[in-house]
């Protein structure tokens, strides 16, 4: 067993009210570079939709993630090693911009400086990409809010592959029963495709926190990442020339900040926290023959932070009192694997992704209003889950493989705790029974309400700062004492200590980058 | 001159040229990229860059066999000079056509999408031109250049590679060289100018060419410690300052 720290992501969809605030923060903060415009670490997707960009999901077209060989083996789905250097003058499938978007601005200079004339001036949309006048015909969320939904829903990946199932019964009523939007980052994968599929090996996963980086320096723009990202949360700089993702706000994280996604969420519907897991046994978990049990296979490698085996497995692979302790008390680990109402999206990728979602009930719960129905009682709730085959299968679909049972139990839960909870809102006794009826206790209920409906800010985020000051040691005590095999000389020059090295450009940004790092202060 | 062209310069572009390289992989690794243009058109280039590249690399082989076997060699082996100049005249001359045409056809594609041309900096343009000046003499030099101008005959493996292989031991003897025909001189010349401006254009993405992909662990570990103290690409290359336009010619 070695146990690694992952940080990890759960969202609660049902409170997504789909405003964007997460995707508009991130951008302001990540991405208003040049180079950049149309890339969106952080979006929010409406589903039934196409998501961003345009049905990323259709991997027989995108070709990302894994699959499993005959032998039991995984393999990238676009392709082995020889392959992808065969290929690698040009990309086989790359998304291009339009399957994005192109940005635009627009020409608000017109506004102020045109002439008094009979007309109004306007403010032209301009290409940023070139310059030029353009139409604009699509964004990050063309279809937000199921805008024109009846022209593209049949485009949308997920209803595809119902449609096929269920021969063309599911469409017409549905549209108007349910909707909901799934928020998306980068999953932070256990078992990443981008990495594996980068030739330059420019892709890594940190050994402390399990954060998938690029390293833009030893990125060559192959493109490969692209591909095999399955959620084409992996995007190309064009202007740079390099790969950019979302980096799940490291240096936030670092010094125990959430993410500015989750900061500034106005629905407070995202939880970070760790989470241990096996890294033994991931490539295992990840090779399941049936991809329906590989969301089971993926809690099975979440090793409980209380289990004195994994607490001695931890602090014998290095990982810190603090960070025990945090796992312990860490919300995605109860809300995960305690509670089981979180789910990882779209498992059948065999990435193992590390952002996970509570899938909504509100579709259900919307329904039962609008037909007059007591939406807040266990048995019209349970009834209607059963009753509502179709968003409970294309939640399926999204998040378990298809695996419907799963989506079902996690609503029930959901359901009961509604039910139970309004006993207690009213002075009522929590009526045990509804919470039996799912596997659960009362005080369970009442634990899990709390995590989900009050929230509190130091509950949803449960983030251990970094370990800099062993580092930040090391690097000093080479001032006054050299040894062998310290880090600060692993580089030529000695880097920012050591020897009286000459006054390089190297070692005075190295010197800069010192000074100006308050951390080392 | 001869001397100076023929035995002293190709030292100095290799000079330039290992010096160069090893200066940018020092100081602007973040730098170090094709720049790719595929986001903003695809179709062209999926068919031109790989008949391109691999048209380049069969070329490639073909000036190494060319320049390094000696012709004792192949007359030794059996290999007639008619028998070897055919191979050489109708496999190199195909390779190097195909390298042409794709080569226009990536020149024609930057020049007519909109969002490809923006991209193109002064550097790429100088490259191409070098790159297609390079590419034209070759072809020049395999179908014309077996024919002094005076109507005498000329083989390259007696007078060019001759030259190449004692530069490659370090004892220049540029008259083989000197009497070989102006196509190859100037093939040979221009080339040694590509070289040359190699390291500052994107054609150093050349030589970093994945092939330990075939062999490394497809998951990556790194730990946050070592990667802090790495410090590789010189002050001043980096993202594009906030605001920057795409269209801004400026730094790339």
């Amino acid at each position: 067993m070695r146990v690694m720290a992952q940080v990890s992501m759960v969202m609660n969809l049902d409170k997504c009210i789909g405003c964007h605030t997460c995707s508009v923060t991130c951008k302001q903060a990540w991405t208003n570079r040049a180079g950049t415009e149309y890339v969106w670490f952080n979006n929010v997707e409406t589903r039934p939709g196409l998501g961003y960009p345009r049905t990323y999901e259709d991997q027989d077209k995108w070709q990302g993630g894994w699959v499993r060989t005959k032998s039991g083996r995984l393999k990238l789905k676009s392709g082995g090693r020889f392959k992808k250097l065969l290929s690698i003058f040009a990309s086989p499938v790359q998304p291009g911009l339009d399957d994005y978007y192109e940005p635009w601005t627009y020409d608000y200079e017109n506004l102020i400086q045109s002439p008094l004339t009979d007309d109004f001036p306007v403010a032209r949309p301009k290409s940023l990409i070139t310059g030029e006048n353009m139409a604009i015909k699509a964004s990050a969320n063309w279809d937000d809010a199921l805008g024109g939904i009846h022209e593209t829903i049949h485009q949308d990946p997920v209803i595809a592959k119902l449609r096929k199932e269920s021969n063309d019964k599911i469409m017409a009523e549905y549209e108007k029963t349910f909707m909901f939007f799934v928020p998306r980052i980068c999953e932070h994968c256990l078992n990443p495709s981008c990495m594996a599929a980068c030739p330059s090996g420019a892709i890594y996963k940190r050994e402390e926190d399990g954060i998938v980086l690029i390293d833009q320096d030893r990125c060559r723009g192959w493109r490969q990442c692209v591909t095999g990202c399955p959620y084409k949360k992996v995007y190309f700089n064009h202007r740079t020339g390099k790969a950019e993702k979302c980096h799940f706000c490291y240096p936030r994280i670092e010094v125990g900040l959430p993410t500015v996604c989750s900061e500034t969420c106005v629905g407070r519907l995202r939880y970070i926290g760790i989470v241990f897991y096996d890294a033994d046994r991931v490539t295992e978990a990840a090779a399941v023959e049936d991809p329906k049990d590989l969301y089971e296979a993926q809690l099975d490698i979440m090793l409980d932070p209380r289990d004195p085996e994994v607490i001695a497995a931890a602090r014998a692979n290095g990982i810190a009192d603090d960070w025990i302790e945090a796992a312990q008390k860490s919300p995605i680990y109860a809300l995960c694997k305690y509670f089981k109402v979180a789910l990882p999206l779209h498992p059948e990728y065999r990435t193992m992704p590390m952002v996970w979602y509570i899938p909504p009930l509100s579709p259900v719960v919307d329904l039962l209003q609008e037909q007059g129905h007591d939406a807040e009682a266990a048995g019209n709730l349970f009834g209607a889950i059963d009753a509502l085959r179709i968003p409970v299968e294309y939640l399926a679909e999204l998040f378990t493989a298809g695996d419907s049972a799963v989506v079902t139990g996690v609503l029930q839960k959901l359901a009961a705790m509604r039910a139970y909870m309004r006993d207690i809102t009213l002075g009522r006794p929590g009526d045990e029974e509804i919470a039996e009826a799912v596997g659960m206790t009362g005080g369970a209920m009442e634990q899990m309400y709390r995590l989900l409906a009050i929230a509190k800010y130091n509950e949803r985020y449960v983030i251990p700062k970094a370990h800099v000051e062993q580092a930040h040691n090391l690097e000093e005590m080479g001032c006054s004492v050299n040894f062998d095999g310290d880090p600060a000389f692993d580089e030529p020059y000695g880097g920012s200590s050591g020897k009286p090295v000459p006054v390089t450009i190297q070692s005075f940004n190295a010197m800069k980058a010192h000074r100006d790092d308050e951390s080392m202060t | 001159m001869t001397f100076f062209i023929w035995g002293v310069l190709p030292y100095v572009v290799l000079l330039i040229l290992i010096s160069g390289l090893t200066w940018r992989y020092k100081y602007d690794q973040f730098g170090w990229t094709t720049r790719s243009s595929q986001l903003y058109e695809s179709r062209i280039l999926k068919i031109a860059s790989p008949i391109f590249h691999f048209a380049l690399l069969a070329v490639f082989i073909g000036h190494l066999v060319g320049l390094l076997v000696p012709k004792a060699f192949t007359d030794w082996a059996g290999l007639s000079q008619e028998m070897y100049h055919l191979g050489a005249f109708y496999g190199g001359g195909l390779a190097g056509l195909a390298l042409a045409v794709a080569l226009g056809m990536l020149i024609w594609r930057r020049r007519r999408t909109g969002r490809v041309f923006k991209a193109t900096t002064a550097n790429d343009k100088f490259m191409y031109l070098v790159l297609a000046i390079v590419i034209i003499l070759g072809l020049l030099a395999t179908f014309t250049g077996e024919t002094h101008l005076n109507g005498e005959h000329h083989n390259y493996r007696e007078t060019v590679s001759v030259w190449f292989r004692s530069m490659v031991i370090f004892q220049p003897d540029v008259a083989p060289m000197a009497a070989s025909t102006w196509q190859f001189k100037a093939h040979v010349f221009f080339g040694l100018f590509l070289f040359a401006i190699t390291p500052f254009t994107r054609l150093v993405h050349a030589f970093t060419a994945p092939l330990h992909y075939l062999f490394r662990p497809y998951i990556v570990y790194r730990s946050r410690d070592t990667s802090k103290a790495r410090q590789v690409s010189a002050g001043g290359r980096g993202w594009d300052p906030v605001g920057t336009s795409d269209r801004d010619k400026g730094r790339r």
